[in-house]
C-alpha cells in the first residue's frame, strides 16, 4: 500500500492556521487566522482555499495530517477538565512536593508553578507494589468500589489512576479503572500504566495527569473536524502527528492527547530533517524563529534527535524547572525567549538584555506604528537597515523607521551610543543567547557544533541565521522555501510511527533475558496495532533504545541497540553498546563499574517517503540584482554597501556574493559579507563561507 | 579593532555561557549524588591577578566565596614562577576550598601564546574521601578523610602518578574518586577551548580590559544596591540544636552606605563534632542571604562580593579553627542565613522572609541483612528532604522546599531500586506551617522500613527539632520536627541508631514560621487551607479567628 496521491497538511498555531496541500501538481501552501472559538472552521477554510488553488475538489483528498497547539495552551492556560486524581496512600502530594527544589536561587519571593489537581481532588488507596512489581500491600476490592463511587458522586469530567510502580505491575490500576468503567461507562479514565509506564513517580503522574486534564475537550475537539470534515466531502482518513515526530490515528489522539503537546514545533524539526535526507547532509541544527521565540533541534542522519521527557508549560522565563516534567516520547528542542518582538532593556550593570519579555503581535514592535513604544529586535532590525520599511511582509505591514529609532531611543540614552550602535548591541545580545543556546545543547549531547549545517526557517530566522553561523562557526546554511508554513509541509514528510515506552530495571549482572524479551513482545505488539491504523501492511523499521547508566548514577542515557530480542550471554553486548554511547557522550567509560538498565523504549515506524535527492550547486552565475542597499554587519562593525535581489531571481546556480539582502514577501535572508548565496534545484538558498568554500 | 562597551557586554554575556557550560559538563560526568542532585558543584573564570570574573549559578550558594577565594590560594602556595602551560593544580583543604575533605577544588592556568591570562576552577563533591566517611563522628579533620595540600595534578600535560596512586589507595570508590578528578579537569579544559574560541572573534589576547569593565559594572551595581540599605548596626541572635549542645548564631551587620560587614562575634564556640563550619562557608551562606535580599539580579564575581565584608572569629563554631572536624558542615551552615536575614529585616522591613527549616534533612541509610548468614547484600541509601521555607511578606513560604540549599530530592521509586527499603510516605505534612498573615511552608512526613530480611541504621543529623523556626512581625513558629518509629517511640535527632525489622522510622521535618497577625490572614486563604486538608478547623477558628466563609 502506497501513500495516497493527494494529501494535506494543516497546523494550528497560536497566531495562524498554515497548510500544506500536496498533489500530483506539487505543492500548495497558505494561512488563514487561527480561530479560537472554534479551530476546525479555519482548518476547512484553509484547506478548501489551498484545494481550489491546486484545482482539486476536497473529495480528492486522500489524506488529513493535522498537528495542533490546542494540547499545549489547555496546559498553559488551566482550561482543562475538573478532575480527580487517585494515587497510593502516603503519595497524595507528590505533583505538590515537586522535585523539592527552587529554580531560581536568588528570588526569594520565587513562586512554585500550582499543580494541576488540587489537593482536596486527590484521593488515596491503600495498596503498594514494590519496584518488581511484587504485591507490597494488596488493593482491596470494597475500597476501590467506595472510591469509584466517591469520584463519581464527586461530578468529576476525568479521572486520572496513578499508583507507585504501576509501571512494573498495573494490576491495581486496571482495578480503579474497570470499577470507574462499570460504574459510570461514559467517565474519562486515564491510567499511568498505559500512558507513560516508565520509572519515577513525579514525572509519570504529572504525565497521566496532563493527558486527564485535556483528553474530554481534545477528544470532543478532534470528534468535531472529523464530522466536518465529512460533511465537506473530505472522507479521507485523518492522523495526527505526535511530539516523537510521527503519525498516529485521531482514535489513538483522542485517548492519549499527552502525545500531541509539541506536535507543531516537531514538524518543523521534520521539514528540516526533509531537506537534511534530500541534501545529504547528517548533521543539521534546525533553527526556527519567530515573534516570540525561537526553537533550536539538533537532527543526525535526517532524523530529529527524541527524548523520553519533557518540561511544559515553564512560568518563569522559559526557565528550567519552572514548568512540569512529562515523560512522554517527544522530539527534544531548546526553546529561547528570543524573536522579532523581543524586548530590548538595560540592566542595572548597565548591560542591554533583550527578551524573554515580547511584544508579541499586540501591539507588536515600535515599528509596526500600533502603539508599541519599547524596542525590540525587529526595531533594531530596521535600525540597522536589515530590514526594508515599505517591503515588510510583502508591503502589508508599512514599517516606521523613525518609530523604530525613538524606541531605541531611551536604551541609547543609557548606553551613551548612537541609535545604529544600541540596535547592534540588541541583535548581538539575541544573536548571542540563540549561539550560547545551540552550543549548551550540542555540548549536552556530545555534539560539536561546528560540524552541523544549519536549516533556518519561521519568519525571524532568515535574518539572524547568517550572523548565528558566524557565531558558531557553522559553514553552511540552508534557507529552505515554504519557510513560513515549515511545520504543515513537515507533517507530510512524517512517517506512521508509535513508540511504546516501559519501566523494567535490568542489572547486567542479573539480566532476565526471558523477562525482557516477554516485555518487549509485548511492547511491539502495543505500538504495531498502533502503526497499523495508519500504514497497515507497509514495510516497517524496528527501533529498541535502552535506558542505562552506571549503578550508583541517577540519570540515564539512551542506548540505541541493534538486536530487539535476547539471550544469555547478551551482556556484553549490552554492555558494549552503553560503553559506546557513554563515550561518545562523556569522552570517556568508567572502568569496572556495572551497568544497569531503567528504562526501554521501541519505536514501531513506517519508512517515511523518500525525498528526491538534491544535487547541491555551489557554483554559477551571478544573480540580478533588484538596487542597492546598505546594512550593518555585525561581524565587520560597519555599514556595507550591499545588493537586494528578489528570490524569485534566485534560481538554480545563481550566485549572490555578500553582503546581499534577499527578498520575499515571508521575509528577508541577510547574506553578511563573510558569506556567499547559491540557488539550489530544490528552490532553497545555500549560504556557504567564502573561505570555506575556496 | 579595540574592544567598546557593546563588545565588553557580549563578551561578558559570553564568559557566563562558558562557565555554564564548564558546570554542565561536570555535572554530566561526576559521580557523586550530591553533583548532580544538589548542584553540589561550582565552575568559574579569573583573571591573571586570580579576581574571579564569572561563576556558574548551581544549586549550591556554599561555593559562592569559597570558590572566589580559593584561587588565590593556589597563586601564593604554587608560586607564579612555577605555573606552567598544561599544568593542572588541586586541593581538597577545608580552610582553602570549601569547608570539608570531599569538595575537590580543581585549577588550570590559562595560556594564550605562552603568556598566562588567567585561570578555570572548578569544584566537586566527590563520592568518597576515605576517613569515617561522611558524618559527624570524626573527632579531628584527620579522621574524615585524606587531605590534599595544594599539589599539582598535572604539570605540563603529565600526569602525577604518585598523586593518583595516593587518592587511590585511600578512598573506597577509587574509580569513582579519580574519575571525578579527570571530569574536573576535563570541564575547565572545555571552558579553556571556550575562551580561546572567543578571545580569536573578538582579536585580543588577554582578559584584563574585559575584567576591569566587569568588576568596575558589578561594584557600582552592587554599591548602588547597598546604598539603599539604611546605614546603621543591626544585631540579631538565634539558637539552634547543634549537636551535643545547643549552638547561639549572633550576628552584627553595620550598613556603611557602600558596603556591608557582617560579624558573627558572641557565637557559640566548636563543637567536638563535625559539624563546625570553617569560615569560609560561613562567609558563602552569609553573603549569599545579603545578596538575594539586597543585589539578587547582580551576578557572582569579584566586584559584586567585594562590598560584602563577613567575618567571624576564629575558634567559634562558625570560623572552625584546624584540625577541628567539619565533614557536615552544611547543617550550621544552612542556618546561617536565617540569623543573617533576621538582623537584616531590622533595616529593611517587609523584605526578607521568616525563619525555615532551612537544614536539609538528609537521610544516609545502610541496610544489612538481619541474619548475616543469609548472604543478602548490604546497601547504602542517600535520599535529600526539605521541610518548609518561612513565610514571605507578601506570599506564603514554600512547602517541602529547600532554602537556602538548592537540593532537589530523588524520586521514591528509584530509590527503592537502590537498596532494599520501602518508602511507605513522603507526603506534606499539615498544620506545619507557622500561621501569620502569610503562612509558613509545610514541612513533610516520610515513612520508611526495611525490606523483608533487614535492619537499618541511620545517621541522624537533623536540626530544628528542640528549636523550631520562629515566626516574624506576630506570625507563629513552624511546627519543630520529629523524628520517631512510627508507633511513636522517641528516637534521638543526632547520631547513629538501628530500625530493626518490621519497625519503621518516621521523620516529620519542620514547617517554616508565619510572617504577621495570623488574624490578618485572607479569609479566602484560609479556606483553601482548610479544604485542602492542610490546616484543621480548630486550628483556622482558634489561631485564624476563621468564622466561615464570607461573601
Amino acid at each position: 500500500m502506497g501513500l495516497p496521491t493527494i494529501r494535506v497538511g494543516v497546523d494550528i498555531g497560536g497566531t495562524f492556521t498554515d497548510v500544506a496541500l500536496e498533489g500530483p501538481g506539487g505543492l500548495v501552501t497558505g494561512k488563514v487566522l487561527t480561530d479560537y472559538a472554534e479551530p476546525e472552521r479555519a482548518i476547512l477554510t484553509a484547506i478548501e482555499t489551498a484545494a481550489r488553488e491546486a484545482g482539486i475538489a476536497p473529495g480528492d483528498i486522500g489524506q488529513v495530517i493535522h498537528g495542533t497547539t490546542l494540547v499545549t495552551n489547555a496546559l498553559i492556560e488551566r482550561r482543562g477538565a475538573r478532575m480527580a486524581f487517585i494515587t497510593t496512600e502516603g503519595f497524595r502530594d507528590v505533583i505538590e512536593m515537586r522535585s523539592e527544589n527552587r529554580f531560581e536561587q536568588y528570588d526569594l519571593n520565587l513562586q512554585l508553578p500550582v499543580p494541576l489537581v488540587p489537593r482536596k481532588d486527590r484521593f488515596t488507596l491503600n495498596e503498594r507494589m514494590g519496584p518488581k512489581g511484587e504485591v507490597l500491600l494488596p488493593l482491596d476490592p470494597s475500597e476501590v468500589r467506595a472510591m469509584a463511587e466517591r469520584v463519581v458522586a464527586g461530578g468529576y469530567e476525568a479521572v486520572a489512576v496513578g499508583l507507585m510502580h504501576a509501571y512494573a505491575n498495573d494490576a491495581h490500576e486496571r482495578m480503579m479503572a474497570d470499577a470507574l468503567a462499570e460504574l459510570a461507562p461514559g467517565l474519562s479514565v486515564s491510567i499511568s500504566s498505559v500512558i507513560s509506564p516508565q520509572l519515577r513517580e513525579l514525572p509519570r503522574f504529572n504525565t497521566v495527569i496532563a493527558n486527564a486534564y485535556v483528553q474530554p475537550q481534545v477528544s470532543a475537539y478532534l470528534g468535531r473536524l472529523v464530522t466536518r470534515l465529512r460533511a465537506a466531502g473530505i472522507d479521507a482518513p485523518v492522523f495526527l502527528l505526535h511530539s516523537g515526530g510521527g503519525l498516529i490515528s485521531v482514535d489513538t489522539a483522542a485517548e492519549q492527547p499527552v502525545r500531541l503537546l509539541e506536535s507543531g514545533p516537531a514538524g518543523g524539526a521534520i521539514f528540516a530533517a526533509g531537506y537534511a535526507r534530500a541534501h545529504g547532509i547528517d548533521r543539521v541544527l534546525s533553527f526556527d524563529m519567530g515573534g516570540t521565540t525561537a526553537k533550536i533541534c539538533l537532527v543526525e542522519h535526517a532524523t530529529p534527535k527524541t527524548a523520553n521527557s519533557f518540561e511544559i508549560a515553564r512560568t518563569y522565563r522559559f526557565k528550567k524547572g519552572s514548568g512540569m516534567t512529562v515523560s512522554t516520547p517527544v522530539v527534544e528542542m531548546v526553546e529561547i525567549g528570543a524573536g522579532g518582538g523581543s524586548i530590548a532593556s538595560v540592566d542595572m550593570m548597565g548591560r542591554i538584555q533583550v527578551g524573554p519579555r515580547s511584544a508579541g503581535s499586540e501591539p507588536g514592535p515600535a515599528c509596526y506604528q500600533r502603539g508599541g513604544t519599547e524596542p525590540t529586535v525587529t526595531d533594531a532590525n530596521l535600525v540597522l537597515g536589515r530590514l526594508d520599511p515599505d517591503g515588510f511582509a510583502g508591503g502589508a505591514i508599512p514599517l516606521s523607521a523613525k518609530l523604530a529609532e525613538t524606541a531605541m531611543g531611551a536604551v541609547a540614552a543609557q548606553q551613551g551610543l548612537s541609535e545604529q550602535d544600541t540596535g547592534f548591541g540588541v541583535t548581538e545580545m539575541v544573536d548571542e543567547n540563540m549561539a550560547n543556546a545551540a552550543r549548551v545543547h550540542a555540548v549536552e549531547n556530545g555534539r560539536d557544533i561546528e560540524a552541523f549545517t544549519m536549516v533556518a526557517f519561521g519568519g525571524g530566522a532568515p535574518l539572524h541565521a547568517c550572523r548565528l553561523c558566524e557565531k558558531l562557526a557553522i559553514d553552511a546554511l540552508l534557507i529552505p522555501p515554504g519557510a513560513g508554513v515549515g511545520s504543515a509541509i513537515g507533517f507530510l514528510r512524517a512517517p506512521f510511527s508509535y513508540e511504546a515506552t516501559r519501566g523494567l530495571f535490568q542489572p547486567l549482572d542479573g539480566f532476565d533475558a526471558d523477562l525482557v524479551n516477554t516485555t518487549l513482545a509485548a511492547m511491539e505488539a502495543e505500538a504495531r496495532a498502533f502503526v497499523d491504523t495508519g500504514a497497515a501492511g507497509e514495510e516497517t523499521v524496528t527501533k529498541l533504545t535502552a535506558f542505562m547508566r552506571y549503578r550508583g548514577q541517577g540519570w540515564e542515557i539512551p542506548v540505541p541497540l541493534t538486536q530487539d530480542r535476547f539471550a544469555p550471554g547478551d551482556e556484553p553486548a549490552l554492555i558494549a553498546a552503553f560503553e559506546e554511547a557513554y563515550r561518545a557522550l562523556f569522552g570517556r567509560i568508567i572502568e569496572g563499574l556495572m551497568p544497569e538498565i531503567t528504562n526501554w523504549s521501541l519505536i514501531v515506524a513506517s519508512r517515511p517517503p523518500e525525498p528526491a535527492p538534491v544535487k547541491r550547486v555551489t557554483d554559477g552565475t551571478p544573480a540580478r540584482a533588484t538596487r542597492p542597499r546598505r546594512f550593518f554587519d555585525a561581524a565587520l562593525r560597519r555599514d556595507v554597501e550591499a545588493q537586494e535581489i528578489a528570490r524569485a531571481e534566485m534560481t538554480p546556480g545563481s550566485v549572490v556574493e555578500g553582503p546581499a539582502i534577499i527578498t520575499e514577501d515571508e521575509t528577508s535572508t541577510i547574506v553578511t559579507s563573510r558569506f556567499r548565496a547559491i540557488g539550489q534545484p530544490d528552490g532553497c538558498l545555500l549560504l556557504i563561507r567564502k573561505e570555506a568554500s575556496a | 579593532m579595540t574592544p567598546d562597551t557593546i563588545d565588553f557586554q557580549i563578551m561578558w554575556n559570553r564568559l557566563i555561557a562558558v562557565v555554564e557550560e564548564q558546570a554542565t559538563t561536570l555535572i554530566r560526568t561526576a559521580f557523586s549524588t550530591s553533583v548532580r542532585e544538589a548542584g553540589d558543584l561550582s565552575a568559574g573564570l579569573f583573571d591573571r591577578q586570580g579576581r574571579m570574573m564569572a561563576q556558574a549559578v548551581t544549586g549550591t550558594p556554599g561555593h559562592v566565596n569559597a570558590m572566589a577565594e580559593s584561587v588565590g590560594h593556589f597563586v601564593r602556595e604554587i608560586g607564579p614562577q612555577s605555573i606552567f602551560e598544561g599544568d593542572v593544580y588541586l586541593t581538597n583543604d577545608p580552610w582553602m576550598g570549601t569547608g570539608h575533605l570531599h569538595d575537590i577544588t580543581v585549577v588550570t592556568p590559562v595560556f594564550r601564546k605562552g603568556v598566562q591570562v588567567g585561570f578555570f576552577a572548578s569544584t566537586a563533591h566527590v563520592v568518597d574521601i576515605g576517613g569515617r566517611g561522611f558524618g559527624p563522628d570524626g573527632r579531628e579533620v584527620y579522621e574524615e578523610g585524606l587531605l590534599i595540600p595544594i599539589s599539582k595534578f598535572v604539570e605540563r600535560g603529565t600526569v602525577n602518578d604518585m598523586l593518583i596512586r595516593i587518592v587511590r589507595a585511600n578512598v573506597r570508590t577509587p574509580d569513582q574518586t579519580v574519575g571525578d578528578l579527570y571530569s574536573l579537569a576535563a570541564c575547565n579544559a572545555a571552558g579553556d577551548r571556550r575562551l580561546h574560541a572567543m578571545l580569536d572573534e573578538f582579536g585580543i589576547d588577554d582578559l584584563d580590559g574585559l575584567s576591569d569593565f566587569i568588576m568596575t559594572a558589578s561594584r557600582a551595581a552592587t554599591e548602588a544596591a547597598i546604598a539603599a540599605v539604611p546605614r546603621g548596626t543591626y544585631r540579631n541572635t538565634m539558637t539552634v540544636d547543634g549537636f551535643e549542645v545547643p549552638v547561639e548564631m549572633v550576628v552584627t551587620l553595620e550598613a556603611l552606605g557602600d558596603r556591608i560587614r557582617a560579624d558573627f562575634t558572641g557565637t557559640s564556640g566548636m563543637s567536638t563534632y563535625g559539624v563546625n563550619v570553617p569560615e569560609v562557608y560561613t562567609r558563602a551562606y552569609a553573603c549569599y542571604a545579603l545578596k538575594c535580599a539586597i543585589a539578587p539580579e547582580v551576578p557572582n564575581n569579584a566586584g559584586s562580593l567585594a562590598p560584602f565584608e563577613i567575618t567571624a572569629p576564629e575558634g567559634s563554631i562558625l570560623a572552625a579553627r584546624r584540625p577541628a572536624p567539619v565533614s557536615v558542615r552544611h547543617v550550621l551552615g544552612h542556618l546561617v542565613p536565617d540569623v543573617v536575614l533576621g538582623a537584616l529585616h531590622a533595616a529593611l522591613p517587609g523584605t526578607v522572609p521568616a525563619e525555615g527549616a532551612s537544614a536539609l534533612w538528609n537521610i544516609q541509610i545502610s541496610a544489612r541483612a538481619s541474619d548475616p548468614d543469609s548472604g543478602l547484600p548490604g546497601a547504602e541509601i542517600l535520599m535529600f528532604n526539605s521541610g518548609g521555607t518561612g513565610a514571605r511578606p507578601a506570599l506564603d513560604g514554600l512547602s517541602a522546599t529547600a532554602f537556602p540549599s538548592g537540593v532537589s530530592t530523588m524520586s521514591v521509586e528509584a530509590t527503592e531500586h537502590v537498596g532494599p527499603i520501602i518508602v511507605w510516605r513522603k507526603d506534606l505534612r499539615p498544620g506545619s506551617g507557622g500561621a501569620g498573615a502569610t503562612r509558613g511552608g509545610f514541612g513533610q512526613v516520610i515513612e520508611i522500613g526495611a525490606r523483608d530480611g533487614y535492619d537499618l541504621w541511620f545517621n541522624a543529623m537533623f536540626d530544628r527539632v528542640d528549636h523550631p523556626a520562629r515566626g516574624r512581625d506576630g506570625g507563629k513558629p513552624g511546627a519543630s520536627g520529629r523524628v520517631e518509629l512510627s508507633d511513636g517511640t522517641k528516637l534521638r535527632s543526632k547520631g547513629r541508631q538501628q530500625i530493626a525489622g518490621g519497625h519503621r522510622l518516621r521523620l516529620s521535618l519542620p514547617g517554616g514560621g508565619g510572617y504577621g497577625d495570623p488574624l490578618a490572614r485572607d479569609s479566602r486563604a484560609i479556606a483553601a487551607d482548610l479544604e485542602a486538608g492542610l490546616i484543621d478547623a480548630e486550628t483556622a477558628a482558634k489561631v485564624y479567628g476563621w468564622q466561615g466563609p464570607r461573601d
